[in-house]
């Protein structure tokens, strides 16, 4: 893999105009990756989902070179009917279109950084190999007291051209005090057997709304892994909701910290997944002073032989009194294959706290489908009734009505 | 209260930190093939269990000491490490109490524990282990007559080779973890208990561990069988002299459980936890599994963690046997800079397999505690139940408390539920305590006690008022 990597980098390097520093901070992530690899499960975060396996039987051979210099042409059909909404559309990688037509021109600015890299802090791997061979990235900022009018909806879309590649993304978004955006990750593919990277970066200010969702729902054998970083400063808001359905792996990760008072944080997530998935959702909720909260439910509905996993961990340092968290995982294994594995994590330095942790798992509940039954519904209705009911309680923990009502016909739950 | 303010008084301090003057015989320092030839030729031990030592230890050599757990300590030189200390009136061992060592005795009865009078009492069958031999056994004809044996591990390897060759290392092999291969290897003393098919055993069974020699570690192997049928609960009390210096204890223990059997194993553990400032004290790195071998076996772990500097341990149940039950309640307590990394492992294998965990941990000063623990239903244990319950306690915003369940289900048939909290002692709780004429301390006493209650519920008699009065001890200063 060594001079695949070695080769492919330098390739990447020859189409991108940097400078001589750059290119060194480069090639300084890219013998980290090296000396790292792939993550395995001998390291702890990834004990339940070993990438480095996943990786090798899905795929095999990856490359992690694309050619960027040409344009692919932007289909409209993958767009989202009747919800207008901004877009940022990438294809295969390749940011092909940036549109904010539903919004003040001037209080949004849209900054190529391509040529500064910043640092993250995640200490795995994947964000070296992110670092290493992102081709463009752009930084987002929303100007102070401007809430977006409309959603912003990313469209992640890849088609039949690639095929064993790696793609590297990555997006900064700064909101400034008082603003606030919606945006919605939805991912299109045509593609096979691909590995995508994303990192995502926010910076809430003070009294900023962010709200994230991210929509895996289209089948596909993709390998997907996406991690959000949130810095969320006093009496910030963050919502994050994450369907995991349609990639044949993928992996959420969402670090947020809670910086400054009064600052709350929301993660809630939906697997869905049948055949031979494999998807986990980690997170890492930091409350790094007094009165922070946040507020966490996963739930998971496993088919055939999938497997999900959830790892979250609240941690609480010594000067965050009156920390209030909170964290629910639930899972309904349907085969006697499927596997669903929890790690739910507390660690807790503050005495004055309210924090604590549920999870449960277990098959559908035989009582329930004969009291439906002996309704009037058959079998298959009474079962679908209850994985919708248990399904909606995440969905209805979506605070905007109009991108709840979206993900509701997109899932066909019904109420 | 004048009385009680004393008895508190005598108690600030670890009760247990005296030394007794005995002369020991010790091996010299050091961990080769040679001290382990030394160790099994002292004991006069068979061929089988030399050969059964010298392959842990071969297996040892390769491995790795672990380092993920949350409490770290300075690196262990195994070189420099005693491996066997016994007082030296034990050479010729003892046919009787009235043989024993006066001090030795005596030494029991500071300890509380006096064997002359269990012989006359009615009520626990005591094994005594100090530094690295057993001394002592009492009743041990009445159970004799029931056909229970009940003897030190290296009585039994002379007298029982047959049990033993059979189930030892069948629960932890020798080629298990780091510590748990190192006692393999080096083992020197423990007890034994063997409860025959259809015997409910009469008495509690008990054994209390005594570290005295310094710079020893101390090895003890436990192996308790019951047989088809049998009922047992066994003790286990541990306490140590105050040194400056930190000692090592990797004991092994294990059980096994064969058709509709049922074993209850209490520890109150109560080890030197090292003065206030974090100096000195146990290192208690103990490998306690049991494995519910045959149907309908019931496995049960109690444990009251007091004291050592830093507690790492995960009593296990494997639940191997169809309808096989497994058990762990545990109140873990950490005051001043003590450690503690504890819980459990359930593995369901056999079909209706059910396991319950109650772990409730309380952590004052500057100490830090973690309950880690693993449920995992494997795909063949259909209809398998687990419940699990921590919940934590801080006392001030020096310390740490932290849950790491990992929980895996593999079976749509089967259901796990687990939940945990944390928090503080309120106070409203407090107030109105104290509104009724208790002091902070003894207010905090009972609210902790009672925040334990459903663990202590589950000791023996004698030891949950002995365990109860030490939960409050171990909270002694930590309020105001």
């Amino acid at each position: 893999m060594k001079e695949q990597l070695q080769k492919d980098f330098d390739n990447t390097i020859k189409n991108l105009t940097l400078s001589r520093r750059d290119i060194e901070i480069k090639k300084f992530y890219l013998d980290n990756f090296i000396n790292k690899g792939f993550p395995n499960k001998r390291e702890e975060d990834w004990k339940f989902s070993d990438l480095n396996q996943i990786i090798k039987k899905n795929i095999g051979e990856l490359s992690f070179y694309s050619d960027y210099t040409y344009t692919n042409k932007v289909d409209s059909s993958v767009f989202v009917d009747g919800l207008e909404h901004n877009k940022i559309v990438f294809i295969n990688g390749r940011i092909e279109k940036i549109d904010f037509d539903y919004e003040k021109k001037d209080q949004i600015e849209i900054i190529d950084q391509s040529e500064t890299i910043n640092k993250f802090n995640n200490n795995n791997s994947l964000s070296d190999l992110n670092s290493a061979f992102t081709n463009k990235s752009f930084k987002i900022v929303v100007k102070e007291g401007y809430h977006l009018t409309k959603p912003l909806i990313i469209y992640h879309t890849t088609n039949s051209e690639i095929w064993s590649k790696n793609i590297n993304l990555r997006l900064n978004f700064k909101l400034y005090e008082n603003s606030s955006l919606r945006l919605i990750d939805l991912f299109r593919d045509t593609s096979e057997k691909n590995f995508l990277n994303i990192f995502y970066n926010f910076d809430l200010k003070k009294n900023s709304i962010l709200k994230n969702y991210k929509v895996d729902k289209y089948e596909n054998k993709n390998i997907k892994y996406s991690f959000n970083n949130i810095e969320q400063d006093k009496n910030s808001i963050s919502e994050t909701f994450i369907l995991s359905s349609g990639s044949n792996f993928c992996k959420n990760e969402i670090n947020c910290n809670l910086n400054g008072e009064y600052s709350s944080a929301f993660v809630n997530g939906i697997f869905s997944i049948n055949n031979n998935k494999h998807h986990e959702i980690r997170t890492i909720i930091n409350h790094l002073t007094e009165n922070t909260k946040s507020y966490q439910l996963i739930k998971s509905v496993l088919e055939d032989s999938s497997r999900a996993v959830y790892q979250g961990k609240i941690f609480v340092n010594s000067k965050a009194q009156k920390t209030d968290g909170y964290q629910l995982s639930k899972a309904i294994l349907l085969n006697k294959d499927s596997e669903f594995n929890a790690k739910p994590e507390l660690e807790i330095y503050a005495d004055d706290v309210k924090c604590s942790h549920g999870s449960a798992s277990g098959s559908l509940n035989e009582d329930s489908i004969f009291y439906l039954m002996s309704r009037g519904l058959n079998y298959q209705q009474s079962r679908e009734l209850l994985i919708n009911g248990f399904l909606l309680d995440v969905v209805e923990k979506i605070t905007d009505p109009e991108v709840k009502n979206l993900i509701k016909n997109m899932i066909g739950i019904k109420e | 209260m004048d009385n009680r303010q004393k008895e508190i008084d005598n108690l600030k301090d670890y009760k247990y930190g005296f030394t007794t003057d005995i002369e020991n015989t010790r091996a010299p320092k050091g961990l080769n093939e040679d001290i382990i030839r030394f160790i099994s030729s002292i004991k006069k031990e068979p061929q089988w269990m030399l050969d059964f030592r010298l392959k842990a230890f071969e297996r040892f050599k390769h491995l790795k000491e672990p380092d993920w757990q949350k409490p770290k300590y300075p690196k262990i030189d195994y070189q420099d490490l005693y491996y066997y200390s016994a007082p030296k009136s034990m050479k010729d061992k003892p046919k009787n109490l009235d043989d024993l060592d006066p001090k030795l005795l005596e030494t029991y009865k500071k300890l509380g524990i006096p064997l002359q009078e269990q012989k006359r009492l009615n009520g626990i069958a005591v094994d005594a282990v100090f530094d690295s031999v057993s001394v002592a056994t009492t009743f041990r004809e009445e159970l004799t007559k029931q056909g229970i044996i009940f003897c030190p591990i290296s009585e039994a390897i002379q007298n029982h080779p047959e049990l033993v060759k059979k189930y030892l290392g069948s629960v932890i092999p020798v080629t298990d973890h780091f510590f748990a291969t190192l006692n393999s290897a080096v083992f020197t003393d423990g007890s034994f208990a063997y409860i025959p098919e259809g015997v409910r055993c009469p008495m509690e069974l008990s054994t209390y561990f005594r570290i005295n020699a310094s710079n020893t570690g101390q090895f003890e192997r436990t192996l308790i069988v019951a047989d088809k049928g049998s009922y047992v609960s066994y003790l286990e009390g541990c306490t140590a002299p105050m040194r400056d210096e930190n000692q090592l204890h990797a004991a092994n223990v294990e059980l096994v459980a064969l058709d509709d059997a049922e074993i209850k194993y209490s520890t109150v553990q109560n080890w030197y936890p090292g003065d206030k400032d974090g100096k000195g004290g146990i290192y208690n790195f103990v490998t306690k599994r049991g494995l519910c071998k045959g149907k309908n076996s019931k496995i049960s772990w109690t444990q009251v963690e007091t004291g050592s500097a830093i507690t790492w341990k995960y009593p296990s149940c494997i639940l191997k046997g169809d309808n096989s039950v497994g058990e762990f309640y545990s109140i873990a307590i950490t005051n001043n800079h003590q450690k503690a990394d504890t819980g459990t492992k359930m593995i369901h294998l056999g079909k209706n397999t059910k396991s319950k965990i109650i772990s409730k941990g309380i952590s004052a000063g500057f100490s830090d505690m973690t309950y880690r623990g693993l449920v995992d239903i494997s795909s063949k244990a259909a209809n398998s139940n687990n419940y699990t319950q921590c919940d934590s306690l801080l006392m001030g915003n020096k310390c740490g408390a932290h849950t790491v369940p990992y929980i895996k289900n593999k079976n749509s048939e089967s259901n796990i539920a687990h939940e945990a909290t944390t928090s503080k002692i309120s106070e409203e709780q407090l107030h109105y305590c104290q509104q009724r004429g208790l002091s902070a301390e003894e207010a905090v006493g009972l609210i902790v006690n009672g925040f334990c209650k459903e663990v202590l519920q589950q000791l023996p008699m004698e030891f949950a008022v002995e365990a109860q009065k030490l939960v409050g001890i171990s909270l002694e200063g930590s309020v105001g």
